[in-house]
């Protein structure tokens, strides 16, 4: 990295509860400088964190400047882009523009956005090779709960065989709710939607494309299976009723929608009550296969603002520490 | 108990009455039989397979019969039915398919469904059933699982699947 050793400049590209959350705890790091915030509508140059939060919040625009994100990414000196804006899993559009030239220009990109790595795996990979660069995602695979990085890092010894998980807090929250209250699944989506947690059109979650997409990326990444959306045979939880639920329970299983990593599947699974993987509510958990350590089973808070801007404080800190 | 049975019989019209009436004499279920037509004995005799579940302690009356009826028994066997699974199945599931099925799964012979449970909320709105499969092994269970798949396909119905037990595909717990 060309700057100097003591300072890591960031931008942060996509301003919503990811890149508030981003910009929140990185007041918070005294090595760490932001210097461009992207949103859909422009760019705040050399911000003041606080007041550009309280902008935000206040629902005014960000923009001091007239440049665009992208003129950030090209033109503006820093180390590393967090790619924070919408996924987008026809085309990964516009994060994918957004990493490939970050990574052409020798930053470093840190993202929680599944559509590049969806879209691009092997490119964005190879690309960040090419140019020396790193391209960290420990954030598009279960929010705060640690994955990718621990298997990358902590786990470097052993081989991984298979990854299963429960990787979509809004599927869980819905069917934990169904099992637990004895409630219809329409009835639990809109609580659901009312409560921020799933969407106003939910098919993303509840047909398992989000899953599919994690599954995707950790398949890409530790199997190289350069594998695209259209390899993943996914089954959502649209169509699982509340009597099929308690009749699961009354045999001692919950039902959870669980991504295969091996398989390339996504699909509703009877998990035993007492399994490691019948996680409750919005969590998220993963249990690795591995040849040597055996079965590894996490599971952590898979989404929200300040837990997955954690995952990306830990992507951009693990950067600095490569760095010195 | 589940129990195969390899026998041999005259190769004359009507001679597997000897085999059945006995087994149905004594309470015995029949799941299913097979000719050995091409593998004729030197003896003029067509060995014969028959899978059938009984009560264990009557098994060497059964034996007795069946030799005072002519019918040499070359082995006999049993099968325990060591793996187990259960599946749950969503969608509009209508008894007469429901029978079908397992009859479809007890008719293979290594295989069968032991419990089942059905929930019928709404007349028009789908309903849920949950089933145990018993098989003799984890392939012949992975099998069975395998027949339930396509009728649900068929059938369109949703089927949920136990996760795999690590080191045992097929969803399978062995159990003695
Ligand atoms: N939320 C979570 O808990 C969570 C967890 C894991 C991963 N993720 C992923 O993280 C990413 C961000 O999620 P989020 O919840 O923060 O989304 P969000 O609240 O919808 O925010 C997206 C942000 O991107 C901005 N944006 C859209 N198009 C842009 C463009 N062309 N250039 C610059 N900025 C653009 C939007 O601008 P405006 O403000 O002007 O609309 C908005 O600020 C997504 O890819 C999501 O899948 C989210």
């Amino acid at each position: 990295m060309r700057n100097s050793q003591s300072l890591l400049t960031i931008s942060i590209i996509g301003f919503g509860a990811v890149g508030q959350g981003v910009a929140t705890i990185v007041q918070n790091v005294p090595r760490i400088k932001v210097v461009a915030i992207a949103d859909s509508k422009g760019v705040a140059l050399m911000p003041d964190l606080k007041d550009v939060l309280a902008r935000k919040r206040g629902g005014q625009p960000i923009a001091n400047s007239n440049l665009t994100a992208l003129d950030v990414i090209r033109t503006v000196d820093h180390d590393v882009v967090v790619e924070v804006t919408p996924t987008n899993i026809h085309g990964g559009e516009p994060g994918l523009t957004h990493v490939r030239e970050a990574l052409k220009n020798k930053r470093c990109v840190v993202t929680s956005n599944k559509g590049p790595l969806v879209a691009a795996f092997d490119e964005l990979t190879q690309l960040a090779h090419t140019n020396g660069v790193a391209l960290r995602y420990e954030a598009t695979v279960g929010g705060a709960m640690p994955i990718v990085n621990l298997i990358r890092d902590t786990l470097a010894g052993a081989r991984v065989l298979d990854i299963r998980g429960v990787l979509n807090g809004t599927c869980n929250y819905i069917l934990t709710r169904m099992a637990e209250e004895a409630l219809d699944y329409d009835q639990v989506l809109s609580e659901a939607q009312d409560m921020g947690i799933a969407e106003a059109d939910p098919t993303y979650d509840v047909a398992g494309i989000d899953t599919a997409c994690k599954v995707i990326i950790l398949a890409n990444a530790f199997f190289g299976r350069n594998a695209t959306f259209a390899d993943v045979d996914v089954t959502g939880i649209d169509r699982i009723t509340q009597d099929a639920l308690q009749l699961a329970r009354q045999r001692g299983f919950a039902v959870k929608l669980v991504g295969d990593v091996q398989e390339l599947a996504v699909s509703p699974k009877l998990i035993p009550i007492g399994h490691p993987l019948n996680v409750s509510g919005t969590l998220n958990a993963a249990s690795i296969l591995t040849d040597t350590a055996g079965e590894i089973t996490v599971a952590g808070k898979g989404a929200g603002s300040i837990e997955t801007a954690s995952a990306i404080l830990s992507d951009i800190l693990s950067l600095m520490r490569d760095r010195s | 108990m589940r129990i195969s049975m390899d026998l041999e019989l005259q190769d004359t019209p009507g001679q597997l009455k000897h085999v059945l009436t006995p087994i149905s004499d004594l309470g015995g279920n029949i799941a299913s039989i097979v000719h050995h037509h091409d593998k004729k004995t030197f003896r003029n005799t067509v060995p014969v397979s028959v899978i059938f579940d009984i009560e264990e302690q009557t098994l060497e009356e059964l034996q007795d019969g069946l030799e005072q009826n002519g019918v040499t028994v070359v082995r006999i066997g049993k099968m325990r039915l060591r793996a187990r699974t259960h599946i749950l199945l969503i969608g509009h599931i209508i008894h007469t398919d429901l029978r079908d099925t397992i009859d479809e799964i007890d008719g293979t012979g290594f295989a069968e469904v032991q419990d089942l449970s059905l929930s019928m909320p709404a007349i028009d709105g789908p309903s849920s059933a949950i089933i145990t499969i018993m098989a003799t092994g984890d392939e012949e269970l992975k099998k069975s699982i395998g027949i339930l798949r396509q009728i649900a396909e068929r059938k369109d119905l949703l089927i949920i699947e136990p996760l795999d037990e690590r080191g045992s595909p097929g969803g399978v717990s062995n159990e003695e």
